[in-house]
């Protein structure tokens, strides 16, 4: 079973965090995914920085923009990653926009993460049918897990349908936002966590955008499996660095 | 089945196109994909794109027969005049077509990036014509560049909104407008600027520029006894002008079409926008798509001394023509154009946009046959680019 599907089976809210590699540092990586596992991170997304990251706020942009800067590539990140798995061993899921992954070859990428131990992938921008039609097959062949994003504008019928094709868990978007709004969540956002849980998927969910604080990590995983923080995260570790990182998952899982 | 280089049902021209979109935006683009055609097809529809784009716009734009241009290159030369356009160039068609889209779709909000500013004048026109709140991203650094624009836009009511991020141009105003359009999913329409983003944007636009090949038609008929040319030439920068140019001739391989890119200050000088000749396929604006970028799969910043053809992708349709064969590619320096520019303004007294500039100057690369029936659309006037030429020629 994969490491993402046997996680899910805790009986516990999960948190994840999202970074993006080569920020602050180019060599930062391996070190940051070592300190999340060792504060009680459930789960981490490795973001492959993109020039146009078309669905994320400030922060992540401009971490990705310095990862950039600093000398990251594809090549790069998976050579840090090479021995990864001696130390490291909750789910790891590489996040990332589609053209980076279409121009290192999609199965030649698909290969890659199986070698290194990558659990999963979320594409935000590789659209279902595609996936379903073209690459499926290739995820499936190394092991990975294709996670989807669903959001408050999600049909009914397409959900069902996400839900038919994921074999892990559902990337519930907070709001209608890019990542790093942070206005907490009021009760339109948590009758739409309900409403999704009521559906009774056999995908569980976890919800990621606007998640910065213990207070908006407990309101979105009442109704869900788990949160995923970014923004909030990238802040502290510009400002902390990488040794206080233990310090920012206390304040959210205390 | 006939060999089409129309868009397919799935969205594709060949294998470009398509839409790599975050789910973010599906309903959006979904609700947009689902309703273009049947709206376009509305008579009442029709009946206020034609009444508009006549009496607003000012069209048919003439179909000018170019004498002392022909007589230089020995070629029978025609201009189309979409400089003669409400505005000053071809981007008003799509504006007006739009405006009506996003008024069927019950919109409230416009949003629009634009480069050069053309575009943004065009959206921001339409949307005081209408009464619809605008709000235009512009890179910072166009901002700068095209001053006359910005202010021509606030004049007419609209919100000109920086682009911080990226290389604060072109392609980082529309991954603004984007995340704004992601953030305002029920209330907003995006006006897109050319036949770029995500399906169906590519034909709409297509299909709103196609005008200009329709008056072609009829026009060339009553001067010239056929509706053929044997080329038609425009210039590229996403494609939308030349999209509208070749659209009723795109199957009809009688036709030679010939796309002019920017070539910058050289293809191979590291600042340049000939996208056919340095774009490898891959994912801009939601489009499958020829774009420079790095191997790594990064989206590299493009150069040209002009801002309208400064995009480091081309259209789905125009990357299919470029690999099928269907059109030339030519790509013409800056100094060609410039050149090209001055050349037409002499000769005809007609200043041209720096874009338009560049399929001017073709005439140094290329022979055309005496009896050749040549058409160029002229996409756009110069005065926006006054400054540029003062600077460049020192007048
Ligand atoms: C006059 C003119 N021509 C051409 C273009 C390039 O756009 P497209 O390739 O979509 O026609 C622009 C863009 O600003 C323009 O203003």
């Amino acid at each position: 079973m994969n490491r993402i599907q046997q996680k899910l089976k805790e009986d516990k809210k999960l948190l994840s965090i999202y970074f993006s590699a080569g920020y602050p540092n180019l060599n930062d990586t391996v070190s940051i995914i070592q300190n999340l596992e060792k504060s009680g991170v459930d789960m981490i997304e490795i973001g492959l920085p993109f020039s146009d990251p078309l669905a994320d706020g400030p922060t992540i942009q401009a971490s990705s923009t310095q990862a950039l800067k600093n000398g990251m590539t594809t090549e790069i990140l998976f050579n840090q990653l090479k021995d990864i798995r001696k130390s490291v061993s909750i789910p790891l899921i590489i996040m990332g926009y589609f053209n980076p992954i279409l121009q290192y070859g999609v199965e030649a990428f698909c290969k890659t993460c199986q070698e290194i131990g990558i659990d999963g992938l979320i594409i935000p921008d590789l659209p279902v049918d595609v996936y379903n039609e073209q690459y499926k097959a290739t995820f499936e062949k190394h092991g990975l897990i294709n996670v989807f994003l669903i959001t408050p504008q999600t049909s009914v019928d397409r959900i069902n349908f996400i839900d038919s094709i994921s074999n892990g868990f559902i990337y519930m978007v907070s709001s209608a936002s890019v990542t790093g709004s942070n206005s907490g969540f009021g009760d339109e956002q948590t009758a739409y966590f309900k409403r999704i849980s009521d559906m009774h998927l056999k995908n569980p969910q976890i919800v990621g955008f606007g998640i910065s604080n213990n207070e908006t990590f407990t309101q979105a995983t009442q109704h869900a499996k788990g949160a995923i923080i970014g923004s909030a995260f990238i802040k502290h570790l510009s400002q902390f660095g990488v040794s206080k990182i233990s310090d920012f998952v206390n304040t959210i899982l205390r | 089945m006939k060999k089409t280089y129309n868009i397919n049902k799935k969205g594709y021209y060949g294998e470009f196109g398509g839409a790599y979109i975050p789910e973010m935006l599906y309903p959006n683009v979904e609700e947009l994909r689902q309703n273009y055609l049947k709206i376009m097809a509305e008579p009442s529809f029709k009946e206020e794109f034609d009444h508009l784009l006549k009496d607003y716009v000012g069209r048919p734009s003439p179909l000018y027969f170019a004498k002392r241009l022909s007589e230089k290159y020995n070629t029978k030369i025609y201009l189309k005049r979409e400089d003669l356009n409400h505005t000053g160039a071809h981007k008003v068609n799509n504006t007006i077509g739009q405006i009506l889209m996003a008024q069927r779709l019950g919109k409230t909000r416009i949003i629009a990036e634009t480069g050069a500013g053309q575009h943004g004048v065009a959206t921001a026109t339409v949307c005081a014509l209408m009464g619809l709140k605008c709000i235009v991203y512009m890179g910072e650094i166009d901002i700068a560049r095209q001053a006359p624009n910005v202010a021509r836009m606030k004049m007419l009511g609209a919100e000109v909104r920086p682009a911080l991020s990226g290389s604060r141009t072109l392609k980082d105003a529309t991954n603004e407008a984007i995340r704004d359009w992601i953030n305002n999913p029920v209330d907003t329409h995006y006006i897109i600027g050319s036949v770029v983003g995500p399906h169906p944007y590519p034909d709409m636009v297509a299909r709103f520029q196609a005008i200009v090949s329709e008056e072609i038609q009829w026009q060339l008929k009553d001067k010239e006894g056929t509706t053929k040319p044997d080329y038609v030439i425009a210039c590229v920068g996403g494609g939308s002008n030349a999209a509208g140019a070749f659209y009723h001739y795109l199957d009809d391989t009688d036709v030679k079409l010939i796309a002019v890119e920017a070539a910058g200050k050289g293809i191979h000088s590291g600042e340049s926008a000939a996208t056919s000749v340095l774009g490898k396929e891959g994912i801009i604006h939601g489009s499958k798509t020829l774009l420079m970028q790095t191997n790594d799969g990064q989206i590299t910043e493009p150069y040209s001394i002009s801002a309208g053809l400064d995009y480091p992708g081309v259209g789905p349709m125009h990357a299919h023509l470029y690999t099928s064969g269907r059109a030339e590619f030519i790509s013409i320096t800056d100094d060609e154009a410039m050149t090209a520019g001055l050349e037409l303004s002499q000769l005809e007294g007609i200043i041209p946009a720096i874009e338009t500039s560049h399929s001017l100057a073709i005439f140094n690369q290329k022979k055309f046959k005496e009896n050749d029936i040549v058409v160029i659309n002229l996409s756009g006037r110069g005065d926006k680019d006054l400054q540029n030429y003062i600077d460049y020629f020192k007048l």
